[in-house]
């Protein structure tokens, strides 16, 4: 057997979902970036779920669940997106490797678990990691574009099948996306507007208390009652919302970038200067984001004399800013 | 977040990869920015590795005084819990308390174990056995 190398352009991306799918349609001829995909997918958003525990310590993501994102950006582009999943381990091997011979880019989700080619540090029982094979060695080992990389990888075949079916919360079960067509020309300017107000709509929150500017006064308050619980606890707590912020998926901040970014990309598309003047807001939320996480590493230090009501309000200040920053995208409406 | 501000504190978690951040160019645009690290983040990270790192080591040593069989080791050094391997191997949560205690864990059948090693990654025998301690009391 030859190496199956297929002609891909690698991107290093913030976050694997909007990376895969940005790669994918660039691969297929269709500009779109990382932060266009983000935003055109109005996947930003805040979720604190107290009662989802991992390793004993809650939920908290910030944006939408995994699969949205593609989806949700294929379905308003009409962008022809098979997927498949596999109750056969090696059906769903083999179907890789017909694609993959067929000469077509393989989006995949997956355990990070497993991937051999993560740091030490940063491997852990998450399952809904996303990744692009590109080839594969006359050896059998698979030639993978993961956007959260630098550089392309190399992951041997067994790896990457326990990857793929890992079990658990979020099980892939193996799935596999291919694009197959993408349209020639495609009008994005409309998208972007019914994106902005939808993403404005959902950053008030739903009904529920777990949910956008809701969820994250919700958090806040139960920052302030850490005081009741040990100091260990406190700082697990806190050091808990700062990964998931900052580290898993890129973060809270990162995705309010990225969101910025996405904003700031539509500006330039439409001319639009509400756009811009958006971005600008939506950058100085992202600003805050990162300074609420200084404060809680802080409180952990116990450098600085920072009290559990000050990093609560610092957080209160964020959903303050969220809240007006949602004001300035209703506002916005096309020409 | 300016482009001059993005954090480059050479993370030890990242071992040399970098990460990309969305940043403000001089220009007042976005634009793609390459990471080593935030100090910040790092130290979050750091704190629950060590949290990890400390639970499998009180687990290992328990182990060796017979408290607690090599599996609750063993699931600890692979950063499951009691949640995440109930999910994967489908026991319930109380079956695998109480394959936590030595006793009981002894008894299992290799059909149970086998379980426990295909979503560990392990033999039978590696999943029995725990690693040489110098400072081993048995």
């Amino acid at each position: 057997m030859k190496d199956i190398i297929i002609d891909i352009k690698h991107q290093q991306s913030s976050h694997c979902e909007t990376g895969v799918v940005s790669t994918l349609l660039r691969s297929k001829g269709l500009d779109i970036s990382e932060p266009m995909a983000f935003g055109l997918s109005s996947a930003m958003t805040f979720v604190y779920l107290p009662m989802v525990k991992i390793g004993g310590l809650p939920l908290i993501a910030y944006r939408m669940p995994p699969k949205a994102i593609i989806k949700s950006v294929c379905k308003k582009l009409n962008i022809e997106l098979e997927t498949r999943k596999f109750s056969d381990q090696a059906k769903g091997m083999q179907a890789l490797d017909d694609e993959l011979a067929k000469g077509n880019l393989v989006g995949l989700q997956t355990s990070v678990y497993w991937l051999p080619y993560f740091p030490e540090d940063m491997r852990f029982h998450f399952n809904a990691h996303n990744l692009i094979v590109y080839g594969k060695t006359a050896q059998g080992n698979y030639l993978i574009s993961d956007p959260v990389f630098e550089h392309v990888v190399e992951c041997p075949a067994e790896d990457l099948q326990r990857a793929r079916f890992a079990k658990g919360a979020l099980a892939a079960k193996g799935l596999m996306y291919v694009v197959r067509n993408v349209p020639k020309q495609v009008d994005l300017t409309p998208h972007i507007y019914a994106a902005v107000n939808k993403t404005a709509k959902m950053m008030n929150g739903l009904l529920l208390p777990f949910f956008g500017n809701k969820g994250i006064r919700h958090l806040a308050k139960k920052i302030n009652k850490l005081t009741k619980e040990k100091p260990k606890y406190q700082k697990l707590f806190l050091g808990n919302i700062v990964r998931m912020q900052e580290e898993i998926g890129t973060g809270g901040a990162g995705f309010r970038f990225m969101f910025a970014s996405f904003l700031d990309e539509a500006a330039k598309l439409t001319g639009d200067k509400q756009l811009q003047a958006a971005a600008k807001q939506g950058t100085e939320v992202g600003d805050n984001w990162r300074e609420f996480a200084m404060d809680a590493v802080l409180f952990c230090k116990k450098r600085k004399d920072l009290s559990l009501t000050q990093v609560s309000e610092k957080l209160i200040s964020c959903a303050d800013q969220e809240k007006s920053l949602r004001e300035k995208l209703l506002s916005i409406k096309a020409a | 977040m300016d482009k001059k501000d993005v954090p480059q504190d050479n993370s030890a978690t990242y071992q040399g990869q970098k990460k990309l951040i969305y940043a403000v160019d001089e220009s007042g645009h976005y634009q793609g920015v390459t990471s080593t690290g935030w100090e910040v983040e790092s130290f979050a990270t750091q704190m629950a590795v060590d949290e990890l790192q400390q639970q499998s080591d009180e687990a290992l040593i328990k182990a060796q005084n017979g408290e607690v069989s090599s599996l609750a080791y063993h699931m600890l050094r692979l950063r499951f819990d009691l949640v995440s391997l109930a999910q994967t191997t489908g026991f319930f949560q109380w079956q695998i308390k109480r394959h936590l205690t030595p006793k009981v864990f002894a008894k299992l059948s290799d059909k149970k174990l086998a379980i426990y090693g295909d979503v560990m990654k392990m033999t039978i025998a590696e999943l029995k056995s725990l690693p040489n301690h110098n400072d081993s009391t048995n």
